[in-house]
C-alpha cells in the first residue's frame, strides 16, 4: 500500500494524521457548510450583518418550509424527477442493446460505430445547440419535459454505449458460444444470458446518469422556459430572483436542489464509484 | 427454440443470417436517436455557420463572413479573443485538478477508523450540480460577507471583489470549478491506488525507494489508466465550462469572464440578438479545438483495442 500505512508510523504521526483529517475536511467543505449555516438563520441576521455568528434563532424549519410551501420549488423538483427518471430508463435500455451489439458481434464497421458513439459523447454542447433547439421546436416539444428527455436519452446513449460495450467485452464469451451451440436465438441470448449478467453495470449507469441529468443546466436553459417544465437547476435562478437578497431562503433552496443526487450517491455509493472509475484500473 | 412449421422459408432465412442481422437490429434504436440528436446536428451547425439567420426568418447565405467577423474580433482583441484566451487559461489551470486529486487521494489512502466516510465526504462536491457550486462560490467570494473576505480581513488584507474584477474573475471561477473536478480525480486515483501491486512496492522498498522516488517510479506508472481518464474528463470539463460562468458572472464584468461555450450561447440565444449563424461559427471553432483532443483520445483507445 502506498503511502506507507499510518499504523506503521510513529505514534506522533498517527495523532497528527487523525487530527488533520477533520480539519482538512472542514476546510474542503467550508463553502458548503457556510451555505448550510445560512440556511438556518433568520432574515434578521442578514440585515444586522450577523453573517458568521451563531444564528440568533434557529429558523431552519421556517426557511425550508418557505422553500417547500411558498415557492415553485416543489414544482421544479417534480419536473427534475420527471425528466431524470425517463432519461435513465431510456438511455440504459438503448445502451444495453447497442453495447450488446458492439460487444458481442464481429462485423466490419463495429469499431467505427463504437468510436462514433464515443466521439459524439465528447462533442461540445454548443455545436448541437441550434439544430437541436430547432428540431425540438419543429416537433412541437419546445418547453416540454418530453423534448428535454428525448435529447438527453440520445446524448447519454453515447456514454452509456461506451460503458456497456466495455462491460460486455469483459464477460466470458464462452457463455454466448455455448448458448449458440444450443441453438438459442440471438434475442434470447441477449435477454436470458447477457442481461442478467449486466445488472451491476445497469445499476452503476443508472445512478451516474441520474446525477448527470439531474445536474444538467445548459439544456434546461436551451430547451425549456417556465415553471411548468424547467428542472430545478434552471428553476433555482428564478427562485433566487424571487427571493433576491433573502440569503437564508436562497441557501435553503440550493441545498434542497442539491439533495437528490447526494442522497442517490450515499445510497448507491458502491455502484456510483464503480461506474465513475470504470477503466481506471486495468 | 421451436421453429414455426407454417413459415419454414422465412424462418430459415432469418435463422441462417441471424448473426449478421442481429447486431443491426440491436443497434437500430440507439443509433437512430444518436444520429438524429447528435451526429446530424454537428453537420447542420457546420452548414449553419455559413449563413446569417435570426432563428425565425429566411437564412441568408454569407459564405465565410461569420468567420471573417470572428477573425476581426480576434485582431481587435474583442469578445472572441477574450473568450479564446480564457478557454486557454481554463484548459491549463483546470489540469491542476489532476495533481490536486492525486494529492488528496494519497492523503486519504489509509485504513484508519472512519476513513470511508471521509472519502465519501471529500468526494461530495462532485455530486452537487455546478449550478449550486456556482452559487456557493458566489457567496464565498461576496465582498461584504463572503468567507474569503472574512479570511482576508483576518489577515489584514482585502476586501477583494473577485467576481467584480476583470483581473481575477476568470481565476475565481476556475477555482470554483476545480473544487468538484479535484474530487473526481481524487476518486479515480483512490481506485487506482487500491489496485497498485503490493509486491512492486515491496520490491521498491528493498531497492531503497521511498517518498517521491517511489511515487514517481513505481506508483505513477501503475496509475496510468487513472491518469488517462482524469486527463480526458478534465479537458472535456474545461472546454465545456458554461454553468459556472452563467451562474456566477454571466460572462461579466464587461465580458471578461466569457469562454467560447458561453459566448456562443450569448450570441445565439440571449439579449444580444439571435445571431444563430454567428453562434454556429463560434461553436464550430470550439468543436475543432475539442476535435484535437477527441482524435487523441480515440487514437489512444484504438491502440488499446489493437493491443488486445
Amino acid at each position: 500500500m502506498f503511502p506507507k500505512p499510518i499504523e506503521k508510523q510513529p505514534r506522533a504521526a498517527q495523532i497528527t494524521y487523525q487530527a488533520m483529517l477533520p480539519l482538512a475536511l472542514l476546510l474542503w467543505l467550508g463553502p458548503l457548510l457556510a451555505v448550510a449555516l445560512f440556511s438556518v438563520k433568520p432574515a434578521a441576521d442578514f440585515t444586522n450583518a450577523n453573517y458568521w455568528g451563531l444564528p440568533s434563532s434557529f429558523e431552519g424549519a421556517f426557511n425550508y418550509g418557505q422553500v417547500f410551501f411558498n415557492s415553485d420549488m416543489p414544482r421544479y423538483l417534480l419536473n427534475s424527477f420527471m425528466i431524470t427518471i425517463p432519461t435513465v430508463i431510456g438511455a440504459v435500455a438503448l445502451s444495453c442493446m447497442t453495447g450488446f451489439a458492439l460487444g458481442i458481434y464481429k462485423f466490419k464497421s463495429n469499431l467505427w460505430i463504437f468510436f462514433m458513439f464515443v466521439a459524439g459523447n465528447f462533442v461540445p454542447f454548443q455545436i448541437l445547440m441550434v439544430p437541436v433547439r430547432d428540431l425540438t421546436l419543429e416537433l412541437g416539444l419546445y418547453n416540454t419535459k418530453t423534448g428535454l428527455v428525448l435529447f438527453h436519452i440520445a446524448f447519454q446513449t453515447g456514454f452509456c454505449t461506451l460503458f456497456m460495450r466495455n462491460f460486455i467485452r469483459a464477460l466470458p464469451f464462452e457463455l454466448i458460444e455455448a448458448a449458440r451451440v444450443e441453438g438459442i436465438s440471438e434475442w434470447r441470448i441477449f435477454w436470458y444470458v447477457v442481461l442478467p449478467l449486466m445488472k451491476p453495470a445497469i445499476a452503476a449507469l443508472s445512478v451516474l446518469i441520474f446525477t448527470f441529468i439531474w445536474n444538467d443546466y445548459f439544456w434546461a436553459v436551451v430547451l425549456t422556459q417556465g415553471a411548468e417544465s424547467q428542472p430545478v437547476t434552471a428553476g433555482i435562478t428564478s427562485f433566487n430572483a424571487q427571493f433576491r437578497a433573502a440569503y437564508q431562503l436562497m441557501s435553503a433552496g440550493s441545498i434542497v436542489a442539491a439533495l437528490p443526487p447526494v442522497a442517490m450517491f450515499f445510497l448507491m455509493q458502491k455502484h456510483f464509484i464503480a461506474g465513475l472509475t470504470l477503466g481506471a484500473v486495468k | 427454440m421451436t421453429v414455426a412449421a407454417d413459415i419454414p422459408e422465412q424462418e430459415s432465412w432469418f435463422h441462417r443470417n441471424q448473426q449478421r442481422i442481429a447486431p443491426w437490429l440491436f443497434l437500430a434504436p440507439g443509433l437512430l436517436f444518436f444520429m438524429v440528436y447528435v451526429i446530424i446536428p454537428v453537420f447542420q451547425s457546420f452548414n449553419l455557420s455559413l449563413y446569417e439567420w435570426d432563428g425565425l426568418g429566411a437564412a441568408e447565405y454569407v459564405g465565410f463572413r461569420n468567420y471573417e467577423d470572428l477573425y476581426w474580433e480576434w485582431v481587435d482583441r474583442d469578445a472572441f479573443f477574450i473568450s479564446l484566451k480564457n478557454n486557454l487559461i481554463w484548459l491549463i489551470l483546470y489540469l491542476l485538478a489532476i495533481p490536486a486529486g492525486l494529492f488528496i487521494a494519497l492523503f486519504l489512502n489509509q485504513t484508519v477508523w472512519g476513513i470511508r466516510l471521509y472519502k465519501s465526504l471529500f468526494f461530495f462536491p462532485f455530486v452537487i450540480s455546478q449550478v449550486v457550486v456556482g452559487l456557493v462560490f458566489t457567496w464565498f467570494y461576496d465582498p461584504t460577507f463572503g468567507l474569503l473576505n472574512e479570511f482576508l480581513g483576518f489577515l489584514g488584507l482585502g476586501p477583494l471583489n473577485v467576481l467584480g474584477d476583470e483581473r481575477f474573475v476568470t481565476y475565481g471561477i476556475i477555482f470554483a470549478g476545480l473544487w468538484p473536478q479535484t474530487a473526481y480525480c481524487m476518486i479515480l486515483y483512490l481506485t487506482g491506488l487500491n489496485a497498485v501491486d503490493p509486491e512492486q512496492i515491496e520490491a521498491g522498498r528493498l531497492d531503497g525507494a521511498k517518498g517521491w522516488r517511489m511515487l514517481w517510479h513505481i506508483i505513477l506508472p501503475q496509475l496510468r489508466p487513472a491518469t488517462f481518464i482524469a486527463f480526458v474528463v478534465t479537458i472535456i470539463g474545461a472546454l465545456r465550462s458554461f454553468d459556472l460562468i452563467s451562474i456566477m458572472t454571466q460572462g461579466g464584468p464587461f465580458g471578461s469572464s466569457r469562454v467560447l461555450a458561453y459566448y456562443m450561447f450569448e450570441v445565439a440565444l440571449s439579449e444580444y440578438g439571435f445571431r444563430m449563424g454567428y453562434g454556429a461559427a463560434i461553436a464550430v471553432i470550439l468543436f475543432l479545438i475539442m476535435l484535437c483532443f477527441i482524435a487523441y483520445f480515440l487514437w489512444s483507445m484504438y491502440r488499446e483495442e489493437k493491443g488486445h
